[in-house]
């Protein structure tokens, strides 16, 4: 999913569908986020106008929340669970593993936006700890020669493509 | 449209949904329950599923396969149950693909249940036992969770065949006055996690002369290491439907919002689901059962932020704000949303109401203790044997939760190399376990004595919290612990107030020293004098509970804390700084290469006598030759503190046989 030019009638139509609801900046935002992959940058004036708020406002919302972004996201979002079940079964190391073999520091995006590596707080399947989701698969008992295995089936798409 | 009374409305509902409702009769059809629940997907269920379908087919029996929610035994996923005529219904665990065609082979063309992959019956019979004869279940005592996985929460017919809005039903027939003295009677605190008497706090919203108003239901299950809302989300979503239209009757609302979190996908698209199939059998949305009641549900997702379970924060999200919290008072429930009053319930909260509405108050407040009443649900995860869900009425003792209905702490087994030689389970010790997430506690096998209510585990300096244990064992370091949750809620912190903000992040640095060894025994009296200063100076109960973790370990662990500044030493072996490994030449074996082969950094080296040794300098000590060590030998240890380490043996330098060749 490298970033394409934005498509400006489909966030004027995303807009749209969300003037008339009551707590609609939240929702709106996710949807972009949803649509984009990512908040661009570009697009908080056209929402903080549709919405009759400041730009700084809508800045300041996408910034507090983690689950928007401002910078573009890999075909592929790896989240690793850094929960206290996680990290009482050996999670830091489990990172260390993912950042070692995708090359990338939690939080970046591989150059070619196949990979984004986040945390989170907890995935909420602890018995499965530690755990990892990508995109929306999740993946449990993780050892670092499964997170190798998990992350070769990944890249093998990439090849195929 | 239907006619006739509520009760006459709602009895036309549930024939409907009997029909569509295998239940216990279901004639010569077989039928097979899997649970699909995000915690069975996530171990293959899907596949499971499309095994089974597969081998119906093939079989040509006749057979209805239903996906249901978890029952909460997620240690034994994924799960199914097959329920065969003539046969009381099956319960097995660990099922894979595979083992479904031998066992329906097996069940169907043999007559064999293949009992041994069984977990047990669900029902009296006199050929196999049955599930509830095991410690797991006998202890247990299921309300919240009596529905999860027995029926298909995609499916609105089970909920009502099983008896669901019936208590929506006598809820619409009585006062609303009648409503709130009926869960002041019974008892019902606030399952979230602070413990506020439900039917006070809509006694209070009701009061306020103030329109329209809002029932909240808080679904932003945050806290690591709890997954019981999005258990129940997923697995009954009906039950939290029904309670929040009673509680809007209750305080006179007409709409409500669900807030889930949005890393939880599953439960998100489960709950869509459920209210737009209220909705469309007339039990959401304008005059309710023709009872002339309105209300509405939407549903809203979280943005990640973890101080969004705060109640006030999370309503200042909901309006589309930073989540950040207000000052209490006021309330929410006289002034929450949108300046509204609130109520703002927990999903096992909103979850019990209907059944006090059914089964009366009385029965509700027959277990437990004295001021708590009913049931609490735990998540139990970790270093724990049984790791899932587990319901126990109040007063129940925390050693039988974890050690009776948990297992403690789980059997580990070395694989051994060599063939026929058998491996061999170590158990580790308990060391303690962690309620209550980042704002809980961490409390020792000392105090496992005691019965469970919210005031108990006050006491001892943790909260009951939302219900996650997490246990930890002797591997684990206690300081390591501390930093790992003052690491989350500073990175949590919404930043508003200077104390938690600041105060955290100091905390934070001089634990990160302590786990380096570089810490003094001053900095302990600052953390307890920070400590009190983040507790005094903070809004919410982020902040207020986060020094929580530090306190008790302080408290109860503070040889720990006093190992790693006086001696450099990590009594668990965790902390990486103060722990070096060495390869016992004693135990080391002259043939063997296994760990070799496994250092990442080629660490370890031949020493003269060839046996192997780890070059210290090199070392990253990722812990890959432990494991490569076989069992028989098990050489490889950890030593803390590094100054104990042996001087280490020169290097092999003569060349190989090959390489003189």
């Amino acid at each position: 999913m490298r970033p394409e030019k934005i498509d400006w009638g489909r966030l004027a139509s995303i807009i749209e569908k969300h003037r008339d609801e009551k707590s609609r900046l939240i929702p709106l935002l996710q949807d972009i986020q949803e649509t984009f992959g990512y908040i661009p940058p570009k697009s908080i004036e056209s929402v903080a106008e549709a919405m009759n708020l400041f730009p700084s406002q809508v800045q300041g919302v996408v910034s507090f929340y983690a689950g928007f972004s401002l910078k573009p996201k890999g075909k592929y979002v790896l989240r690793c669970c850094r929960g206290t079940a996680c990290h009482v079964k050996g999670s830091r190391s489990i990172l260390r593993v993912v950042e070692k073999e995708l090359g990338i520091n939690e939080g970046d995006t591989s150059p070619d936006y196949q990979f984004t590596l986040e945390t989170v707080a907890c995935l909420g399947a602890c018995f499965l700890a530690p755990t990892m989701m990508v995109n929306r698969d999740y993946f449990g008992k993780l050892s670092p020669t499964k997170v190798t295995s998990i992350l070769s089936e990944y890249r093998k798409d990439k090849e195929e493509q | 449209m239907m006619e006739g009374t509520v009760e006459e409305r709602l009895e036309a509902l549930r024939e409907t949904a009997l029909g569509d409702f295998p239940g216990t009769d279901a004639g010569d059809e077989t039928i097979i329950y899997v649970g699909t629940a995000t915690c069975g997907r996530s171990s293959g269920s899907l596949e499971v599923v499309s095994a089974f379908e597969d081998s119906v087919k093939m079989l040509g029996i006749k057979a209805r396969i239903i996906e249901v929610g978890c029952h909460g035994h997620c240690y034994a996923e994924p799960m199914a149950i097959v329920s065969k005529p003539g046969w009381p219904p099956i319960m097995y665990g660990y099922v894979t693909p595979n083992r479904v065609q031998s066992l329906m082979k097996r069940f169907f063309n043999d007559e064999d249940p293949a009992l041994e992959w069984a977990l047990g019956a669900m029902e009296e019979n006199d050929l196999i036992p049955t599930v509830y004869e095991t410690p797991r279940w006998a202890m247990e005592q299921r309300r919240l969770l009596k529905n999860c996985g027995a029926i298909d929460p995609e499916n609105i017919n089970h909920y009502i065949a099983l008896g669901g809005y019936a208590g929506l039903a006598n809820a619409l027939n009585m006062e609303p006055s009648e409503i709130i003295e009926e869960m002041k009677k019974a008892g019902l605190r606030g399952l979230g996690g602070a413990g506020f008497v439900t039917g006070r706090k809509w006694y209070i919203c009701r009061k306020v002369p103030q329109f329209p108003k809002y029932v909240i239901c808080n679904a932003d299950e945050g806290d690591p290491g709890a997954f019981m809302d999005r258990t129940i989300l997923e697995s009954d979503p009906h039950s939290v439907i029904e309670g929040m239209i009673i509680a809007g009757r209750a305080i006179g609302a007409e709409s409500g919002y669900i807030y889930v979190r949005k890393e939880y996908p599953r439960a998100v698209s489960i709950m869509g689901k459920a209210v737009s199939q209220a909705r469309e059998l007339g039990l959401l949305g304008e005059d309710i059962l023709g009872s002339r009641t309105c209300f509405d549900i939407k549903i809203n997702q979280g943005a990640g932020a973890f101080v969004c379970g705060e109640e006030t924060a999370l309503m200042t999200s909901i309006e589309g704000k930073r989540g950040m919290p207000k000052p209490r008072p006021p309330y929410p429930a006289n002034k929450g949303l949108w300046g509204n009053p609130t109520v703002i319930n927990n999903v096992k909260t909103l979850a019990s109401v209907s059944k006090i509405l059914v089964h009366g108050s009385e029965e509700f407040a027959s277990v437990g203790t004295e001021n708590c009443r009913g049931t609490a649900v735990f998540a139990l995860a970790g270093k724990i044997q049984n790791a899932g869900l587990v319901e126990v009425a109040f007063g129940t003792m925390l050693r039988e939760v974890i050690f009776d209905i948990g297992g403690g702490t789980p059997p580990l087994i070395k694989t051994s190399q060599v063939a026929g030689e058998p491996s061999k389970p170590v158990k580790k010790k308990f060391k303690a376990v962690q309620i209550g997430g980042p704002s809980g506690g961490c409390l020792p096998d000392s105090l496992l004595d005691i019965p469970i209510s919210f005031d108990t585990i006050m006491e001892t300096g943790a909260i009951m919290g939302s219900g996650g244990m997490v246990v930890l064992d002797e591997d684990n370091c206690i300081v390591e612990t501390s930093r790992y949750f003052l690491e989350f809620t500073q990175n949590e912190s919404c930043g508003k107030c200077t104390f938690c903000r600041i105060g955290t992040k100091h905390m934070l640095n001089i634990l990160t020293n302590i786990t380096r060894g570089t810490g003094c025994m001053e900095d302990l009296d600052l953390l307890e004098e920070l400590a009190a200063t983040i507790k005094q100076g903070s809004l919410c109960n982020l902040g207020k509970t986060s020094p929580n973790p530090i306190l008790t370990t302080l408290k109860y662990f503070r040889e720990e804390y006093e190992a790693h500044i006086l001696e450099a030493r990590c009594p668990s072996l965790e902390c990486k700084d103060l722990i070096a490994y060495y390869i016992l030449p004693e135990k080391c074996q002259r043939a063997c290469d296994a760990c070799v082969g496994s250092c990442p950094t080629e660490a370890i080296y031949t020493r003269k006598d060839r046996l192997k040794a780890i070059d210290q300098e090199k070392c990253v000590k990722c812990a890959c030759c432990i494991d490569a060590c076989p069992a028989q030998y098990d050489a490889v240890i950890k030593i803390s503190p590094i100054c104990d380490l042996p001087e280490s043996e020169p290097r092999d330098d003569t060349p190989s046989e090959e390489d003189k060749t």
